[in-house]
């Protein structure tokens, strides 16, 4: 038999059929939220039902406030806000869908929520409202964001038409070093390629630096694949994949878990698979990173400066490093250790896991912070699990805000945003223009950063902190 | 189509410019016109700013001449709602962000490919030549630029098909349906451990 990727294993079993050059992809899981909302017009439109609706998961998460929660639903007071979350509550009880509502005990971001349940598994084939569905593939699976038309053919049909997409492989090998991240790994990736880099491909992230991560470190990667202009980024499952999945409330128990793991080992891709593309990378040669610009490409080991238009290769190339210089309002030549900072936001699906929010604890309990500083989980469960470690008392000590779950002030929609003109250190995934709040400046960081920001109100590099420590 | 062209020489145009996050909310209609680059054509008063697309001729633009990497990051469909509402009916652009591409063939609108090289000589055309047509004839998969030259593009036949006809997807997958049933039969007799809750 021909050597295949992980990622032509999973695509091949899930083939119905195929048209024109098209496949007709089964489709395992599906993740909704609050935004979702236009899907549902388009079935309702059509007067179309949901066909597998034990298929299709809803999450509270894009609206949702994260202070005034023992409310409910009632503390929201924005009418608008609070009738998306009310609207995705009566869409998923019409339809039979399961929802994590505002006040599930289990509440979350989409990314963090499915995971830590089980729904998330290796081999599925997951589609999501949202374009960070590519987080999911930490686990060894296809996950990837859909618009809403995609996402009401996938509700009407449990199925979506789909061009096979072209394979990439980066690998990441060595230790990584003191005060480094797997958001740094993602952005010097990111760097590397830039943000078009995996346009058309399905990213396999593989190397020794990844299969010493977490699974909460492979989600944080596999998060912003997309950044990379790729819809999924996949990890091969193993023992730590298989050691987080076990005994999770969706994961398959006794006999069952014994046939789903021995699928589960078939999946790494064969040793003679062929990728479109491969790129390398040294991972010991990656340090805490910081983006200056509007890109996520535009990302730099904390210890550079901001570049200057000047030294770009080309005119085109020129305007655009000052057109982002503009909006960030930076000088060339700064010291990115110097740019100062008015706010601090950790959390988000690409850093609002439990081991991002001990990394950020771990420098917090080293000061106080200068400027305000949010905290806010991904989930509820992470949001449980800090407190009984007693992170949120090291975050209250040092002067931050502890919040509760949803997605914040990443994508800015339920009233957590930076006023226009602020500068943000962000654990989130855009640096986009806007996208923290209108004229908000955004710079990407890892928790540890972002915590070691807060106490100095500048960016700076967290292992001169650690090294203190 | 013959229409105005709009040259946006900015690359990574992100669906977060073409919507802002705030009007995601917003049901699909008419006001999408005034959503397309809000944060770039309107200061906080809601006073315009000098963007392209609040320029005559360019108020009545139905083909954007963009550069690399278009429409990258967000999923969000209401991108696309703003292009059309907005009377865009086709990108021209060297590269699109995945998912963008494939809403805007779901809405109606033409995603064309051409090189870097092509787009860029296109944007200098517009440039010096303001309110310059074009020609995009789908069928005949051809670009005509406003200096007259023809360029070939390459689109899926699928997508075309979409694009021509209004094909309907869901029409389409209903032809499979029994060939669905049975496929999903074995797949849940394989992972039964899938749908046990």
């Amino acid at each position: 038999m021909t050597a295949q990727t992980m990622f032509q294993k999973i695509w091949s079993r899930h083939a119905v059929t195929e048209e024109e050059g098209e496949i007709l992809l089964h489709i395992d899981r599906a993740l909704i939220h609050e935004g979702s909302s236009h899907a549902f017009a388009k079935l309702d439109a059509q007067q179309r039902t949901v066909a597998r609706p034990r298929q299709i998961f809803a999450f509270n998460d894009h609206y949702v406030p994260t202070t005034g929660r023992d409310k409910g639903v009632a503390g929201i007071a924005n009418p608008e806000i609070r009738n998306m979350v009310l609207t995705l509550a009566a869409n998923a009880a019409k339809h039979g869908i399961t929802l994590f509502g505002i006040d599930d005990p289990r509440q979350g971001i989409l990314h963090i929520v499915p995971p830590e349940q089980g729904i998330t598994q290796p081999g599925l084939v997951i589609v999501g409202a949202d374009s960070h569905t590519s987080t999911h593939g930490a686990f060894g699976c296809l996950a990837f964001g859909v618009g809403a038309s995609e996402m009401m053919h996938v509700m009407a049909s449990q199925t979506l038409w789909q061009r096979i997409p072209k394979t990439m492989r980066i690998t990441v090998a060595g230790a990584t070093g003191f005060g480094v991240t797997a958001k740094d790994v993602i952005l010097a990736i990111i760097a590397r390629i830039g943000v078009g880099g995996g346009a058309g491909h399905v990213i396999e992230y593989a190397g020794s630096t990844m299969t010493a991560m977490s699974m909460e470190s492979r989600m944080t990667v596999c998060n912003m694949s997309i950044e990379a202009g790729a819809r999924a980024g996949m990890v091969r499952p193993d023992e730590t994949t298989f050691s987080y999945m076990r005994g999770r409330p969706y994961a398959p128990k006794g006999t069952a878990w014994d046939e789903a793991l021995a699928f589960w080992k078939t999946l790494p891709t064969d040793a003679d698979a062929v990728f479109d593309r491969e790129v390398e990378l040294d991972g010991a040669a990656i340090a805490p990173m910081v983006t200056w610009g509007t890109s996520p490409e535009n990302a730099l080991p904390v210890t550079g400066r901001v570049p200057d238009p000047r030294d770009a290769p080309d005119e085109a190339a020129s305007v655009e490093i000052q057109a982002a210089l503009d909006y960030m309002a930076l000088q060339p030549g700064t010291a990115l250790a110097d740019i100062r900072i008015d706010r601090v936001f950790i959390g988000s699906c690409t850093n609002g896991r439990i081991e991002d929010l001990r990394a950020a604890a771990a420098i917090a309990k080293l000061g106080r912070a200068r400027i305000p500083a949010w905290v806010v989980p991904g989930s509820r469960l992470v949001q449980k699990q800090a407190e009984n470690e007693g992170l949120d008392q090291v975050f209250r000590a040092a002067g931050f805000e502890w919040r509760d779950p949803g997605c914040s002030m990443c994508t800015a929609i339920n009233g957590d945003q930076l006023q226009p003109g602020e500068r943000c250190a962000s654990t989130s995934n855009r640096n986009f223009r806007g996208r923290q709040g209108t004229g908000g400046r955004t710079h990407l960081v890892s928790p540890a950063m972002a915590a070691a920001a807060a106490l100095e109100g500048r960016l700076t590099d967290v292992r001169e902190l650690m090294t203190k420590a | 189509m013959t229409a105005i062209a709009a040259p946006i020489d900015e690359p990574n145009i992100d669906t977060n410019q073409l919507c802002p996050t705030r009007f995601n909310k917003v049901p699909r209609g008419p006001e999408y016109a005034q959503i397309l680059f809000h944060d770039r054509r309107f200061e906080l008063n809601g006073a315009e700013k000098d963007f392209i697309l609040n320029r005559e001729p360019y108020r009545c633009a139905q083909i954007i001449v963009a550069d690399r990497n278009w429409g990258g990051g967000s999923s969000r469909e209401s991108a696309v709602y703003a292009l059309y509402e907005f009377g865009i009916r086709c990108v021209i652009a060297s590269s699109f962000g995945d998912i963008h591409a494939n809403n805007c063939v779901k809405n109606g609108l033409l995603p064309v490919v051409l090189t870097e090289a092509e787009v860029v000589a296109m944007r200098k055309e517009l440039h010096d030549r303001p309110g310059a047509t074009m020609t995009v004839d789908l069928a005949a998969q051809t670009v005509t630029d406003a200096a007259g030259r023809v360029h070939d593009f390459s689109i899926h036949p699928v997508r075309k098909k979409c694009l021509l006809e209004g094909l309907d997807d869901l029409a389409r997958t209903r032809q499979y349906i029994e060939r669905f049933e049975i496929f999903e039969e074995a797949y849940r007799k394989d992972r039964p451990w899938l749908y046990g809750n």
